[in-house]
């Protein structure tokens, strides 16, 4: 029972969160200093480790598919496979975790401290609101920054995905032969799924992160309790989400 | 909120207030010539708060005059922050009223009241990621007191010169020591311009010194600025340096208040053991 009222508080907790945030983007351009800030921590600082991630996922995805597809004889289909793979799926959903796990935490984090040492107390005795001045804009930027960090690692890992295919002796596939697959397969509807997805996961991450951060009480202990149970929950549900969103997108027919 | 521009003294002249700490020059002019608050009442009438089946406040009813500096003085633990929490509006009561100059309490937004209540919290609650001066200047840089960052500056400088702080705008508030925080944490509540100021704790953790010179500090806003001051402290010392009167909390009652002589005087036992010199005569 108490696991019940303890979801639907969540739950509840969650939206009325995003409803407030949403609200207070109409203040977005009067705090354009702060998006910035977090634009920079949450887009530019993630992009050495994104490329790495893009890289290594579009490698193994033509290192697992390649082979295979060369005991069939359509070995050049390598290119849409790892195009469409990442676009679609693999890069918003790798993406997401990789903010998830190195931005998301430190949100929780910031926020968590700021709850326990009182500074968010300090924000409401000064009549400024803690969504608007903290939680809004993560939230802007998250929303911003994650789909270019997803058309940046798809990129890469298209990349990626051409070196495996070119140096893998089973495989053995020019670049042009790949990229040339990879375009006729990958179209711009393919992109706008897969930053549709972006945009959701970060709707998530910024506002899971920010309530775990802003509802803790206690002390440094509990700091990290919070961070961990944002970064999960955040896990969790970008997952379940990607499922819903993939089949709300095959529906609307955009895939 | 209203732009207060012309309200600030370019000039000096506005008699300064000292700053804190020793080798205080005249400062905070600037300050002086914006600050602008009218001093408060405060009524408390039969509040009580638990939290689970911890009963915290038990029934606190408390009359503060406009202009005094009240301190309410309790061990640790008597829930003195848990009181100051409700009279800022941080904490909703499960019964009793607050009210400030008649007015009550706003428990769901703290700080949009008729009347300006500032609080400098135990822990400083200053802000990491931005410079004491940032710190200080937040309130009226997002309310947009002055279209002229220039004036919040000078505002700001003022402010900081007054706790005796004017050479630390630029450092991070994590290489401040404790008592440099708490000081720094007061000139951020006082740039509210606050009709009644609370203080938590204010000497909490620091040494003798620095214990001294918030009491100063204290001392120095009340003889300047008209204000009313709330102070919750478990240091008695402090209490009676600065107190116009003292509420004794106790079992999350009031059950002694008046003049520090009355206190001093009290018959009451719980009173009288709370005051008591902590450590008699050497045992050696």
């Amino acid at each position: 029972m108490k696991g019940v009222t303890s979801f639907f508080k969540v739950t509840g907790g969650l939206v009325s969160l995003l409803m407030e945030t949403l609200y207070w983007c109409k203040s977005v351009f009067g705090n354009m200093d702060k998006v910035t800030d977090q634009l920079l921590v949450i887009g530019y600082q993630t992009l050495p480790v994104g490329a790495l991630i893009g890289l290594f996922s579009g490698g193994v995805l033509a290192l697992q598919a390649g082979p295979t597809l060369a005991q069939f004889g359509v070995e050049e289909n390598v290119g849409g496979l790892v195009g469409l793979s990442m676009v679609k799926e693999i890069g918003p959903v790798m993406a997401a975790i990789l903010v998830a796990g190195r931005v998301g935490s430190a949100m929780a984090a910031e926020l968590a401290s700021m709850s326990v040492y009182e500074e968010i107390d300090a924000l409401k005795t000064m009549d400024i609101n803690p969504v608007r001045y903290l939680v809004m804009p993560r939230f802007v930027a998250t929303v911003l920054a994650l789909p270019v960090l997803v058309i940046y690692m798809d990129v890469i890992g298209w990349f990626g995905g051409a070196v495996v295919s070119s140096i893998n002796p089973d495989v053995h596939l020019t670049f042009s032969v790949y990229y040339r697959n990879l375009s006729d397969l990958v179209d711009f509807t393919a992109f706008v799924n897969g930053l549709i997805k972006a945009g959701l996961f970060g709707v998530i991450i910024s506002i899971v992160c920010c309530y775990v951060g802003l509802k803790t009480r206690g002390g440094p202990r509990e700091i990290g309790t919070s961070v961990t149970k944002a970064v999960v929950l955040s896990f969790v549900l970008v997952l379940i989400f990607d499922y819903y969103a993939t089949r709300i997108l095959l529906f609307l027919d955009i895939d | 909120m209203s732009e207060q521009g012309e309200t600030v003294k370019e000039s000096g002249g506005n008699g300064g207030l000292g700053t804190a700490g020793r080798g205080g020059a005249r400062a905070g002019n600037g300050l002086l010539g914006y600050l602008n608050s009218t001093p408060v009442g405060v009524k408390i009438s039969g509040l009580t708060k638990s939290f689970g089946r911890n009963r915290v406040l038990r029934g606190v009813d408390l009359e503060i005059e406009p202009g005094e500096t009240v301190v309410i003085l309790g061990k640790s633990g008597t829930g003195k922050s848990v009181l100051l929490r409700h009279i800022i509006g941080l904490e909703k009561p499960d019964s009793g009223t607050v009210l400030i100059d008649g007015e009550p309490v706003e428990y769901d937004a703290p700080g949009k009241g008729g009347h300006t209540v500032a609080m400098v919290f135990q822990s400083s609650a200053l802000f990491n990621s931005l410079s004491v001066a940032d710190n200080v200047a937040l309130y009226l840089r997002e309310h947009k007191v002055f279209k002229d960052d220039g004036k919040v500056r000078q505002i700001v400088s003022s402010a900081l010169e007054i706790v005796g702080l004017s050479e630390k705008e630029d450092v991070m508030p994590s290489v401040l020591s404790g008592g440099m925080k708490r000081r720094v944490a007061t000139a951020r509540a006082l740039v509210m311009n606050p009709d009644l100021l609370l203080f938590d704790e204010p000497t909490a953790g620091l040494d003798p010194m620095m214990t001294r010179t918030i009491g100063d500090l204290i001392l120095d806003l009340r003889q300047k600025v008209e204000m009313t001051q709330i102070v919750v402290t478990h240091d008695i010392d402090l209490a009676f340096y600065i107190a116009d009167r003292i509420a004794v909390l106790s079992e999350g009652r009031i059950i002694e208040f008046g003049p520090p002589e009355q206190i001093k005087n009290c018959a009451e036992e719980a009173v009288r053991e709370f005051i008591a010199p902590q450590f008699g005569e050497n045992r050696r």
